[in-house]
């Protein structure tokens, strides 16, 4: 029996030996990917505890306004970055710091509903330093750093509704890009019948140059355009680097029941702007100046308060005006949804939702038909090219209603496929599908790892569905939005994984992690807080009364507040708490919450000051404490404070232990 | 025979787990610079374990400039927890370098959540003040600054 034994477990060595060593010989060491291949899908998405994976996975939050970031291929969730709703798990919106961030010309706003987050990019290529993502309700554009990721700046659309092709970044961060899905009247305040749409209504297409050091945003101009729906837009790539292309739908330009009245056409267009030209235009003074209020909101310092910058008045381009041209029409069936661009810069796919094949069209066909005036006639001055000249193919039996296409720069394109509910992997080359898959169920966008750029990473794609239905355990009438993992590592594509998300993720990015990883800040240096009310050394810690406003210069470390004890606060007195973080050592994180505050709390991450506002409605003691679990003696992280009558002649006072 | 092949298996999955395993090995490393040793050498028991592991020069006499800077970041980053007189969260700091060597102070520094875990005086402090002292990503030229300063502070109790 043990002779039996030892000459398994020697043949079991001697095999897995071998198995190894050709495994090396053939392939060099065996990489994640070559091990994962072999193995079934569990394994595949396997990241083992305290590993970590391969690639941030950034999904937009639709409705919940978010963007939450995922690890790639595990498929768990890291976090949920607060952009455009309030948070009151965090204190983002609620606290001092945060609140201008939701200013707008309509006031401050505390929700809004985000689409494409995109990332930045170095020569074509994500470089991991700032995500940009839409807002699609109040239009505005919000910056989140990648060092911190905290949302930094929000900038707001004028002359825009529902601010839905955007936020999609030029090859070299020279710009994002807006476009309104809802044409309005230009000047947004002019009160005009609703049948005056044609006449009054316009489009407007907007460029927000990027400041190359620090990813801040400036809106250089706007296109004034027909008034139909800008639904998506993509940037060129490597040729087609100077352009960005939108979709368009409703060139009927309807304003009611648009489902009937905005699908009569055969073609719709995908609108190519050279946006070089564009800005060159504008610097040679071709613009002209109208009209519209917006807010940039933005940190002007490393820590402290976000400020509103009011502006009034864009610059914009107007092709009635404009004799040069610059943007391009190109026909393309039927009201389509997603235009998008293959890795090489040459292919632009649109994702016609109506019509019954993918069209295709060509970069350099294009570039041809503009130079030999295969313009088919002009609509406000933009010329109407020959679909013959730049179609390259039409994609057949693509399933029902194709909204987007992604790219593996192995020469494929996976498209999703609404109504049929599935993927279709087809040939750059021949244009024919090779491959599809289901989706579970009624996919919208998809994302490759790595992908949309000049040199996707495809090892993984995702699939962002509408409706779970049976997928999971039942959660009542409304559950949360799915996401599919698959493998298209090979031929056919496989599915891993099926997984709730959070919100309605629209559009998806991914990127290696090795880029951004090396660059996450664990604390806020102590040294660099220029709040101005931050107290970097503790015995700053006090309180200060100016008429009713009173201000409490608060430190938190393990575990205990200074001050702790406040006395002689009274009724009508408005109570600003700076709690100053003042550990410096990654996560440890101290939060504070007053009965019966009418506010959320704050988390004050190590380094970091944050401000809460108070105003007390009743006298009596009030107790605080640290909301976040720090230590052993968390529990004791407590104070009080006392509130009075408005007239007591109770003295301000303040402190902590014996001192 | 038997024994022949193996020596041969193993040899071959040595050879690619070796070839292949360079990967994780600076993952356990932290921003505290932890260690893991159980078995102290007599320096260590002495002087503490981290980041400085021999003696250092110190001069008998005090460097004014480092004492400015010692006391800037002792009140930036460690004055919320120590009294230079009487306990506070963590212990006394007036006399602390009449009772501990400027390298024992300064592994406490850099070091701290590894000399509670694996020091025996970092545990008897941890079970006396039951509060493992924070890293304040102080800097190793820092904590000598700090050791000026409280070198200063012994001198003046």
């Amino acid at each position: 029996m043990n002779k039996l034994k030892s000459k398994k477990l020697r043949g079991l060595l001697l095999g897995a030996g071998f198995v190894a060593i050709a495994a090396f010989v053939f392939t060099g060491c065996p990489t994640q990917q070559n091990m994962l291949d072999r193995g079934d899908a569990a394994q595949k998405v396997y990241v083992a505890p305290g590993e970590h994976d391969e690639y941030y996975g950034f999904f937009s939050g639709g409705y919940s306004g978010q963007l939450s970031v995922w690890g790639l291929p595990s498929s768990r969730l890291l976090k949920v970055i607060p952009v455009f709703s309030q948070d009151p798990e965090t204190g983002y919106g609620y606290s001092e710091e945060t609140k201008p961030l939701f200013q707008t010309s309509y006031g401050f706003i505390p929700w809004d509903d985000s689409h494409h987050p995109h990332i930045s990019q170095t020569n074509g290529d994500s470089d991991g330093r700032w995500i940009y993502i839409n807002a699609n309700n109040t239009p505005r554009i919000a910056r989140i750093d990648l060092k911190t990721f905290e949302t930094k700046e929000i900038l707001e659309l004028p002359n825009t509704g529902g601010n839905h092709a955007s936020s999609f970044v030029t090859s070299n961060s020279e710009y994002v890009i807006g476009g309104t899905r809802f044409s309005i009247p230009y000047e947004q305040d002019l009160d005009v019948p609703i049948e005056s749409y044609s006449d009054e209504f316009r489009g407007a297409l907007t460029f927000i140059a990027l400041d190359s050091e620090t990813g801040q945003m400036d809106l250089e101009f706007q296109i004034v355009v027909p008034p139909y729906n800008y639904d998506l837009g993509r940037a060129g790539k490597g040729p087609s680097s100077d352009w960005v292309f939108f979709t368009t739908y409703n060139t009927e330009e309807a304003h009611t029941m648009l489902e009937v009245n905005a699908s009569r056409n055969d073609k719709d267009f995908i609108a190519a702007v050279n946006w070089k030209k564009a800005a060159e235009l504008v610097r040679n003074g071709h613009g002209k100046q109208m009209p519209g209020e917006y807010y940039h909101n933005y940190y002007p310092t490393n820590q402290g308060y976000a400020v509103s910058e009011v502006k009034n008045g864009v610059t914009v381009l107007d092709t009635r005006d404009i004799d040069e041209d610059f943007i391009y029409y190109l026909p393309t069936p039927k009201s389509p949804h997603g235009v998008d661009i293959d890795p090489t810069g040459e292919y632009i796919v649109g994702g016609g939702k109506l019509a019954t094949v993918i069209p295709v069209h060509s970069f350099s066909n294009m570039i041809e038909a503009i130079n030999n005036g295969r313009i088919v006639e002009r609509i406000d001055g933009i010329p109407v090219l020959d679909y013959d000249a730049t179609i390259i193919g039409e994609v057949e039996n693509p399933g029902l209603g194709p909204l987007h296409t992604e790219f593996d720069g192995r020469g494929y394109a996976y498209t999703s496929v609404y109504i049929s509910s599935e993927i279709v992997k087809w040939s750059l080359d021949t244009f024919e599908v090779v491959d599809r898959i289901d989706s579970y169920y009624s996919i919208g966008h998809l994302m490759i790892t790595a992908g949309d750029n000049v040199n996707p990473d495809a090892r993984y794609m995702v699939g962002l569905t509408k409706t779970a239905k049976d997928r999971y355990l039942p959660t009542g009438p409304k559950q949360n939005h799915p996401a599919q993992l698959y493998d298209i590592s090979g031929d056919r594509m496989q599915l891993l994984l099926d997984f709730p998300t959070i919100g309605e993720p629209h559009y998806a990015q991914s990127i290696r992690a090795d880029k951004i990883k090396p660059n996450v800040a664990q604390i806020y240096e102590m040294e660099d807080n220029d709040h101005p009310y931050a107290i970097t050394r503790i015995n700053e810690n006090r309180v200060e009364r100016n008429g009713n406003v009173v201000r409490v210069f608060m430190g938190a470390t393990r575990s205990h507040f200074r001050p702790d004890n406040i006395e002689g606060i009274k009724l009508g007195d408005t109570v600003y708490i700076h709690l100053t973080n003042m550990e410096q050592e990654w996560d440890v994180v101290h939060g504070i919450a007053i009965k019966g505050m009418d506010n959320a709390e704050i988390l004050v991450a190590p380094g970091q000051t944050k401000t809460i506002k108070w105003t007390p409605k009743r006298t009596g003691i009030y107790p605080f404490y640290c909301t976040a679990f720090c230590s052993a003696l968390h529990q004791e992280m407590q104070g009080y404070i006392r509130v009075s009558a408005a007239n007591s002649d109770v003295a301000l006072t303040w402190k902590t232990g014996t001192n | 025979m038997k024994f022949i092949t193996n020596i041969i298996s193993i040899a071959l999955l040595l050879f690619v787990l070796q070839a292949c395993g360079g990967e994780s090995a600076d993952q356990s490393a932290s921003n505290s610079n932890e260690t893991q040793e159980q078995g102290l050498s007599a320096f260590e028991l002495e002087h503490g374990i981290g980041p400085v592991s021999e003696r250092l020069a110190v001069d008998a006499e005090l460097d004014e400039e480092m004492i400015n800077r010692g006391r800037n970041i002792y009140e930036m980053k460690c004055e919320m927890c120590h009294n230079m007189e009487g306990r506070m969260v963590g212990p006394a700091l007036g006399d602390v370098m009449e009772r501990r060597s400027p390298e024992f102070v300064m592994n406490m520094i850099l070091n701290p959540g590894g000399m509670a875990r694996n020091h025996p005086e970092g545990q008897k402090m941890l079970q006396e003040y039951m509060t493992v002292m924070p890293f304040q990503n102080v800097k190793e030229d820092e904590a000598r600054d700090i050791v000026e300063f409280l070198r200063q502070q012994a001198e003046n109790n």
